[in-house]
């Protein structure tokens, strides 16, 4: 007698059911209506900003309240969206499964987890709200500036620091089961290319958050105690900050991109019914990552003050981690090669992820390099960039695996029309929205300016269309997947050869009445 | 519905969790080791003013304390429920005598107005700012751990005594006693930082 894992089974009903669960399928899904709740509110702070910026001059509300607002954007997006994003999500909801597991190594802790996180999301929002006014300092809270003004930095720093440790314990959790629950004949290289992406993400989260967690204590000892360590009137070196705050910050940018690149690689292999190309080469790449990603952070600070022997080594580091992103992006388009492909909204998602990760990382590379950072340092040529990678890429990814997985968690479809306008609709309006900052950036747009020349305007203006045009796409596409009850889904929609696919839709509780034994390879489709 | 147990997997995960830590002190030192580069000689001034008797003694007790530690996962092993109770008793007592000669050394700092922020702290030289905030900082987040260590270890204590933790089952106690000894090992790197290097 098995039960679906939406169904209550325990002691308590309702709500409380939810919030006592252990269920690695049910801890997934909390995160991700949390996430939803914090990205709406992240859209609607960017598309704030976007109605000032329509027009150079004041528009709506002053500079200040312009620098809180993109401040908290960036919070929100980057701690409490991005960074735990698909590996919290579908890492909980997919990866037990998909490694033959009933659950996660410790699922006490993975709901420990979930608390820490809403926890410290609920102290950084407060920031907005409690003491003298929400911060001011960009989500890098750089020294000393974060050390001297007036405004609540204290809160928003300390919630970054609790869902940093929730990303830590996360981490733990998933090395952990992946070395020691993956089903019996289950080999690391036997293993699905999502959990692998995901064990990279793990080591990383568990490796370089510490770091930002101690400058973090830091910042607030200087503030309550000056400690004088950031401060160059005491002493301290405010580019220390920026060096110890990067260590972390950086590979956080991987901790993002690699569980989205390991969605994209189990994609593209269903939808092209074909065997992934270079499975090793894939699997290896994403530890690549990780681990080259640790020794590139000084290039957020070729202009900070540093030698050029530094300078120089950083800019190698970062030109050598395009490699293992490059392998896997050959991979994905040659696993098509010859496919026989079907493009169901999960597949469109997958090739708008390829396609904007790709100007996203070309891009990077010009920030990468030593004279060309110079020129665009610092303008919305930055903001273009990043937003393409974390947007463009992530934020698709995570799209793709919604689509994907759809099915899977609820046990019904969604309609496929509907989800393909939505996707042409987020797809024109995220270019719309970014492109033109690519360009008024070399022209020579600053980032996180309130006001701007004449000339920049235009490229103001189109942003601001496309702001609109993604929002529409957001709207139908939430619409599609949460108002409507679709058909009844079968187990294996999309024709996928990985675990998930053989249990029913939606998984049972504990996932597997027996552990599967595995004797192969997991894209099989001869 | 059979309970899963997997011992090897709880001490992998803790093991994990000792990295962090190790990590989060990490930052500490690295600041250290700029500051000290930068400020060589106020440093070696400033580190004079500690009080390496009272240093030394925490030393031998934190040592003698992971001792009684592993022994007391030693008795367990062996089933002697007693001893195994003892053996963590002596190891919270020698939690306590660090805490207490802590208490005296920051007191006494305290009273001459020796502290971060002080109208004192802030009018001394660059390199000795930066020193007694670093030994504040450092010596605190560890006494941190050491208070939260003796938590665990008082909880792990009263599960010997009532036979949960026991020679079939000691995984907790393990691990309990891991997180003791990374209290110890920060430990051992502090004092010579801060104490001896004079």
């Amino acid at each position: 007698m098995t039960h679906s894992y939406l169904e209550n089974t325990g002691k308590y009903k309702g709500i409380l059911a939810w919030l006592t669960t252990t269920d690695h399928k049910r801890i997934g899904l909390m995160y991700m209506y949390a996430m939803m709740v914090f990205f709406i509110v992240g859209v609607l702070l960017g598309e704030l900003m976007r109605l000032e910026l329509f027009r150079p001059g004041q528009q709506f509300y002053n500079a200040q309240t312009y620098n809180g607002i993109f401040t908290i954007h960036g919070i929100i997006m980057i701690f409490t969206v991005v960074i735990p994003g698909l590996a919290a999500v579908f890492g909980n909801f997919s990866m037990p499964i998909m490694i033959g597991a009933h659950d996660v190594a410790f699922p006490r802790l993975n709901l420990f987890s979930w608390y820490l996180f809403i926890l410290g999301a609920a102290i950084a929002l407060s920031s907005q709200f409690l003491g003298n006014g929400p911060p001011d300092t960009g989500w890098t809270f750089y020294a000393p500036y974060s050390t001297q003004t007036h405004t609540n930095v204290v809160a928003a720093v300390f919630g970054a620091f609790v869902l940093g440790f929730s990303s830590i314990l996360t981490g733990l959790n998933f090395i952990v089961t992946i070395h020691r629950l993956r089903a019996p004949g289950m080999t690391f290289f036997r293993m699905p290319l999502f959990p692998w992406s995901l064990y990279a993400t793990a080591w990383i989260q568990v490796l370089a958050t510490p770091i930002v967690g101690i400058t973090l204590l830091m910042v607030i000892a200087e503030r309550w105690l000056r400690i004088g360590f950031f401060d160059p009137s005491l002493g301290g070196d405010p580019i220390l900050y920026q060096h110890l705050f990067w260590i972390y910050s950086h590979p956080a940018v991987y901790i993002m991109i690699l569980p989205a690149m390991g969605v994209i690689t189990e994609i593209i292999p269903t939808f092209a019914q074909r065997r992934v190309f270079g499975y090793k080469a894939i699997a290896l790449s994403s530890l690549a990552i990780a681990l080259v990603g640790y020794f590139v952070w000084a290039h957020h600070m070729y202009t900070s003050g540093m030698s050029i022997t530094a300078r120089w080594v950083f800019s190698l580091l970062t030109f050598l981690v395009a490699v293992p992103s490059a392998i896997k992006v050959f991979n994905w388009v040659t696993t098509m090669y010859k496919g026989s492909i079907s493009v169901k909204p999960p597949f469109l998602f997958a090739l708008g992820f390829i396609f904007l990760f790709m100007i996203g990382g070309l891009t990077g590379l010009s920030l990468g390099s030593l004279a060309t950072d110079i020129h665009v340092h610092d303008t919305a040529y930055v903001v273009a960039h990043f937003h393409y990678i974390i947007f463009g890429g992530v934020g698709f990814a995570f799209f793709a695996a919604l689509h994907y997985w759809y099915p899977k968690m609820y046990g019904r479809m969604y309609n496929f029309r509907r989800a393909n306008t939505a996707f042409g609709f987020l797809f024109v309006g995220f270019n719309l929205l970014y492109f033109p900052q690519f360009v008024i950036g070399i022209m020579g747009m600053p980032r996180r300016y309130f006001d701007y020349l004449p000339q920049f305007t235009l490229g103001q203006q189109i942003s601001a269309v496309g702001g609109v045009v993604l929002l529409i796409g957001l709207i139908i596409m939430l619409a599609n997947l949460f108002s409507k009850k679709g058909v009844k889904a079968p187990d294996n929609p999309w024709g996928g050869s990985t675990l998930e696919w053989t249990v029913s839709s939606p998984p049972p509780v504990e996932n597997f009445d027996e552990l599967p034994v595995i004797t192969g390879e997991p894209y099989n489709y001869e | 519905m059979e309970m899963h147990r997997d011992d090897i997997g709880a001490k992998l995960g803790m093991w994990i969790f000792i990295f962090t830590e190790i990590l989060l002190f990490g930052g500490l030192f690295l600041v250290y080791a700029v500051m000290r580069h930068r400020y060589a000689d106020e440093f070696h001034q400033a580190a004079h003013q500690l009080n390496a008797f009272i240093g030394t003694v925490n030393t031998v007790v934190l040592l003698l304390s992971s001792a009684t530690v592993a022994m007391s996962i030693t008795a367990v092993q062996k089933g002697e429920k007693r001893k195994g109770v003892l053996f963590i008793l002596v190891t919270l007592l020698c939690a306590g005598i660090f805490l207490f000669n802590k208490y005296f050394e920051w007191g006494h700092k305290f009273s001459i107005g020796l502290y971060p922020g002080s109208d004192m702290m802030i009018g001394l030289k660059h390199g000795y700012i930066l020193f007694f905030s670093l030994y504040f900082f450092m010596t605190g987040l560890h006494v941190l751990h050491l208070i939260v260590g003796s938590i665990i270890l008082t909880v792990i204590m009263i599960r010997i005594q009532t036979g949960s933790i026991n020679e079939g089952n000691y995984v907790l106690l393990e691990n309990g006693g891991l997180y003791w000894h990374l209290v110890d090992l920060i430990w051992i790197f502090l004092f010579p930082l801060l104490y001896l290097i004079t």
